[in-house]
């Protein structure tokens, strides 16, 4: 799951933006004298269809997200009343628990090897789908398939049984007389395993690669052709820097919904995290600690340093954002 | 499947270089054809690798369970249907067709919320100007981005005070509420493009909002609507932590959490068979929707940005 303004950013339509930004009411003929009872009931209308969005957003996520972070400063275990203690979840975490420790890394090495790889594979492909339309919708469409049920229960029974002992990825890799054994039992091979997982799922993000590589003008391809620019230099002349708002935007996209994943680490496990704690991703440890443990202030705690450790790294990226990502069409 | 044909690629490209290639046409065809070649041959491999999981998930419900671990391939030795029968009867007490239930209960009310509240928020966000509309907007923005986990535990506490755990309402209210930002920002993107001009008309007219929203915007709107259903329905049968943490009796049990029992039961060795075979059941309306809908999904996601 993730999502968002790829339209905006693919075809750099600011437009669109900046009118809804514009918030004063429209001139000329519309502009008549009883102006005023209009945008009193232009608000109201406003707020009514807005009503079941912002009991939504007040009541399911900013009071949640305040009363989250009000337990994360308790010891809390849901029967009897919250107990303030400051800031000992927060120092516990990183000073006297190993296992949120373990976690973090694992987490990380997860996100930050798991989403290049699975960019690179999907713009890849998006290029190879790029060369020709005749036959490409095919093969989009089979790819894209994993990125729909990749995170089900299903699949990640199905991986599980790839990746066993004697399972076909293990009995495939010693017909090439490579002997690993079993991955998922195995904690320096499962980690790879459920980055392997995450690269199958590089569908989506390849269909929205392919929409962009097809909004680059073929001028740009043929003048530099015509400069005698070759093909590796065309990719980083042309494509590279015209592709960048959709990197940005899948590099966004990818980061933070690799830090979420859950399902298929708690089904491989059996909700255990293991082997040796190696799929016990932030998210999977958060759910232990809350709702097997019973410490709900610890995992509310959890829960924040993750989404600090996302709005960082978003804010990162949009930090950076100027000094590579080139909106066209755009008077900047 | 795609209406695209494989035949021909080489008078295809053929027909292409006659009018782009000035000089030695007859060399430059040929390494054309080539190229178009390899490139069939490559996808062709990379298909095979990404689709090879789910063509093994499929065959391998026909594997008898003694074969799990013996026979790696793809061919069942000894083809049966047993383990179909097996699962039919479903686990823990309950039967399969009780927990497809479940999921397409918890599903198709998620659709519905979904489309109403998405539909009403984005109407707003795009077609009214009204005080506060940046800031909220703004806000709406910034729950795309938020980790669904800060919130977790605050949510369950409320369910659980409000005596609705193990009730499919902490699954579904949530969506007649636009929680889900996607379907929000989706519908917004898809209102700006339509054109003003009819509305404009309407309002002269005297229509108010309800009568645009209702008689006017709904309609056109359509195919995101389309899409929006499509993926809310997906995500809502695949969903696995929300059934997790609020669903407690075996006869509320959407297929996730069923498969869940099949899974840690096959883990001391038991019954691989109906493992699979129950995942691959509860896999196939997510697979015969995507065969029926797959150029809406996949242009769904092409212009919109909306995963999977």
């Amino acid at each position: 799951m993730s999502t968002t303004a790829t339209r905006v950013i693919v075809t750099g339509e600011k437009s669109s933006r900046r009118s809804l930004l514009r918030r004063g009411r429209p001139e000329g003929p519309l502009a008549r004298p009883g102006a005023r009872g209009r945008a009193v009931r232009e608000n109201l209308a406003g707020y009514g269809f807005l009503i079941p969005w912002l009991v939504g957003f007040f009541g399911l996520t900013l009071i949640p997200m305040a009363y989250s972070l009000y337990l994360s400063f308790t010891s809390y275990n849901i029967f009897s009343p919250p107990k303030w203690i400051g800031l000992d979840n927060y120092i516990r975490m990183f000073t006297n628990d190993p296992a949120f420790i373990q976690s973090a890394q694992i987490t990380l090495v997860y996100v930050i090897v798991g989403t290049p790889i699975t960019l690179a594979a999907a713009l890849g492909v998006a290029m190879l789908l790029n060369y020709r339309d005749r036959g490409a919708a095919f093969f989009r469409s089979s790819f894209y398939a994993p990125s729909l049920i990749g995170g089900s229960v299903s699949v990640a029974i199905v991986w599980r049984a790839m990746f066993a002992s004697d399972g076909p990825v293990d009995s495939g890799l010693s017909f090439f007389g490579i002997d690993l054994g079993g991955w998922v039992g195995n904690p320096a091979l499962v980690l790879p395993m459920m980055i392997l997982l995450h690269v199958w799922q590089f569908g989506a993000t390849m269909v929205i690669f392919l929409a962009g590589l097809k909004q680059i003008p073929k001028e740009l391809y043929e003048a530099a052709e015509m400069d005698g620019a070759g093909a590796w230099h065309r990719f980083r002349a042309v494509t590279l820097p015209m592709l960048s708002p959709v990197i940005f935007f899948n590099l966004l996209l990818g980061l933070i919904g690799a830090f979420q994943v859950f399902a298929a680490a708690y089904i491989i496990s059996n909700g255990t995290g293991g082997p040796a704690g190696m799929t016990n991703f932030v998210t999977v440890y958060m759910y232990k600690r809350g709702f097997s443990d019973g410490q709900m202030g610890y995992a509310a705690a959890i829960a924040w340093v993750l989404l600090i450790v996302v709005a960082v790294i978003a804010l990162i990226l949009f930090r950076t954002q100027r000094s590579w990502v080139h909106y066209s069409g755009d008077n900047r | 499947m795609s209406s695209t044909s494989f035949g021909e690629p080489a008078i295809e490209t053929l027909e292409h270089q006659l009018d782009t290639a000035p000089t030695t046409p007859r060399r430059r065809v040929k390494r054309k054809t080539w190229q178009t070649v390899i490139w069939f041959i490559v996808l062709i491999a990379v298909t095979a690798i990404v689709l090879y999981p789910l063509l093994w998930l499929f065959l391998s419900t026909f594997k008898p369970n003694s074969e799990f671990g013996q026979n790696p391939g793809l061919i069942p030795e000894n083809p049966t249907f047993a383990n179909y029968l097996k699962v039919a009867d479903g686990i823990a007490g309950v039967p399969m067709w009780r927990f497809f239930l479940n999921s397409f209960i918890i599903a198709a009310s998620s659709v519905v919320g979904v489309l109403i509240s998405s539909s009403l928020a984005a109407y707003a966000f795009a077609r009214i100007q009204f005080k506060g509309l940046g800031i909220l907007f703004a806000a709406m923005i910034g729950t795309l981005l938020l980790p669904f986990h800060v919130v977790i535990i605050p949510q369950y506490i409320l369910f659980n005070n409000l005596g609705w755990v193990d009730t499919f309402i902490p699954l579904i209210l949530p969506k007649f509420l636009a929680t889900e930002a996607f379907f929000v920002f989706l519908l917004v993107q898809f209102i700006r493009q339509m054109p003003r001009d009819m509305d404009e008309a309407a309002r002269i007219d005297g229509a108010g909002h309800i009568r645009i929203f209702w008689s006017i915007m709904l309609p056109l709107i359509k195919p995101a609507l389309i899409t929006c259903s499509i993926f809310a329905f997906i995500w809502a049968w695949n969903d696995f932590l929300g059934p997790l943490l609020y669903l407690t009796s075996p006869e509320n049990y959407p297929l996730p959490i069923a498969l869940r029992l099949y899974n840690d039961a096959s883990s001391g060795g038991a019954d691989y068979g109906a493992t699979v075979t129950a995942s691959f059941v509860a896999l196939l309306p997510v697979l015969l929707f995507f065969l029926v809908f797959q150029r809406f999904l996949v242009d769904g996601v092409a212009t919109q940005g909306l995963k999977g």
